[in-house]
């Protein structure tokens, strides 16, 4: 059963938001979303500087199966991507709660989020 | 549609299997990483489940010439032990489905006996067009798919772990097996020895061999081929991994690449049609026709390989196109896992069919540059 980190908030589309100081916030993909993608191969990030709004598309996950539409959980601006998993696109599978992250933003509102709690027994994951 | 599991089902659970539904079977997709389990093929070997796949039995005086009429090839002209691959087409030459036909020895007198190997989500399709077919001629169709299992170990350690099942004093009729040949080879397992029909034939590009067997003696061989590889030596694969590797040796697939709506000309298997062969068989007179209008050379579409120029791959029914105009579509499409770029087959309009060919796959709106390669993309190092 994929993982659910207790401490983050989650989308519907699987993302999930993790709360920095003031109003910055991490945002990735969650295990049931890379549990379902199998081993992601490319992703797609908005660029630094890019306004990204809550419940629209900002970029893409492609896996060797397919390829999945990155939707954002917030609106703000981004200030920061993971370069990390743009040259190394397994760490996504391999970490996506830690290494995995994909972007930040300076978080102006944010879309409907989910608790760990209700996101794990929609989804069928395993909060511990 | 029904719901059909293989008897090695438990097998995949146990192993910690994702399920997907191929051609109404619940089939392992993968059980850890599909990566994974393509470069355990690709360097060492790989277990597959191929029990969806469907057998039909063909025996009897006329069991040849049915076959010669039933199918596109030239089925009365293989040897007893061979295998070779084929299509059964309908009277307008589309495809019904691509199959592999096994020439058994018979031990009746005056009696031909083949072994007839459909696809999973066709297997119901091909036994009956065959009972269909077999009208007029002396032979009897078996449908044995229901019974019947089939275990592929594809891979370059394929052959020595097979041997380890095998008395060693019968180790040669593994080791002279040839591509695309069978044999009946005794096997050691579950306490006992059993005659099981070994192939050496796959689906992967690698050397490897697929193993008939009864259902109630499937999971007892599955765990015996398994025990028998050191650590590291067999990894279990799903069909994701069966799809990619499939696809670096430029195989087609049925419902991809093959279909009623293409012919054997465009997907680049006129040679598999034996035109010139003695008598009638279904689809003769459109292949012929189909053949002399220059389908798949001069006229229509063509099946070719993609490799892309950049990092995004094409997936299936992504256009094709050539100045921004459609030129084609794309089949089946992925990054290769082992060449390490995209890779996609593709019908494309014959005019851009030559390689070295510039086109761009339309991936969602974005163009990405691509180029019409010789097939296979992957090729072993023999």
């Amino acid at each position: 059963m994929p993982k659910v980190a207790p401490e983050l908030q989650y989308s519907d589309e699987h993302e999930w938001v993790s709360r920095g100081d003031g109003n910055s916030v991490s945002v990735g993909i969650s295990e049931v979303a890379t549990d379902a993608l199998g081993d992601i191969v490319y992703v797609d990030l908005p660029e630094v500087g890019s306004t990204v709004t809550a419940g629209e598309t900002c970029g893409e996950v492609e896996s060797t199966k397919s390829v999945s539409d990155l939707y954002s959980p917030v609106t703000g601006e981004v200030t920061e991507i993971n370069d990390a998993v743009v040259s190394d696109p397994a760490l996504i599978n391999n970490d996506p709660y830690g290494a995995g992250w994909l972007f930040k933003v300076t978080a102006e509102s944010e879309g409907p989020l989910l608790s760990a709690e209700e996101y794990a027994s929609k989804n069928g994951g395993d909060l511990s | 549609m029904t719901e059909n599991y293989t008897a090695l089902y438990e097998e995949h659970k146990k192993l910690g299997a994702s399920f997907t539904d191929f051609g109404g079977w619940q089939m392992p997709l993968k059980y850890s990483s599909e990566l994974a389990e393509h470069h355990a093929v690709r360097k060492t070997s790989g277990l597959f489940d191929l029990s969806h796949m469907g057998e039909a039995w063909v025996t009897g005086p006329e069991a040849a010439a049915f076959l010669d009429y039933a199918l596109v090839g030239k089925i009365s002209a293989m040897a007893v032990g061979k295998a070779k691959y084929s299509l059964i087409c309908q009277e307008d030459g589309g495809i019904i489905d691509d199959l592999i036909t096994y020439r058994r020895p018979s031990h009746q007198e005056g009696t031909d006996k083949f072994l007839v190997v459909p696809n999973a989500g066709n297997a119901k399709v091909v036994a009956s067009a065959l009972l269909e077919r077999a009208a007029g001629f002396d032979v009897v169709v078996e449908d044995a798919s229901a019974e019947t299992s089939l275990i592929a170990v594809q891979g370059p350690l394929a052959e020595a772990i097979l041997l380890r099942l095998v008395p060693a004093e019968q180790h040669a009729l593994v080791t002279d097996l040839k591509y695309y040949a069978a044999v009946e080879v005794p096997f050691t397992f579950d306490g006992g020895t059993q005659d099981l029909l070994l192939a050496r034939t796959g689906y992967t590009g690698e050397d490897g061999f697929e193993i008939f067997v009864a259902n109630d003696s499937a999971a007892a061989l599955w765990q015996a081929i398994a025990n028998a590889a050191e650590e590291g030596e067999l990894t279990p694969a799903g069909l994701a991994a069966r799809d990619s590797l499939r696809l670096e040796a430029g195989m087609p697939l049925y419902g991809n690449e093959l279909s009623r709506q293409g012919n054997p000309f465009a997907a680049g298997l006129g040679p598999v049609v034996a035109l010139s062969k003695e008598g009638d068989f279904v689809g003769k007179e459109a292949l012929a026709a189909l053949k002399a209008g220059g389908a798949g050379s001069t006229s229509g579409r063509k099946l070719v390989g993609l490799k892309g120029l950049g990092r995004r791959a094409g997936r299936g029914h992504y256009p094709v196109l050539k100045d921004g105009a459609v030129v084609g579509e794309v089949t089946s499409g992925q990054p290769s896992p082992t060449l390490g770029y995209p890779v996609a087959l593709a019908y494309v309009d014959v005019e851009h069919s030559e390689l070295g060919t510039a086109l761009d796959i339309d991936l969602r709106g974005k163009s990405e540059p691509f180029e019409v390669v010789a097939l296979p993309f992957y090729k072993r190092q023999r």
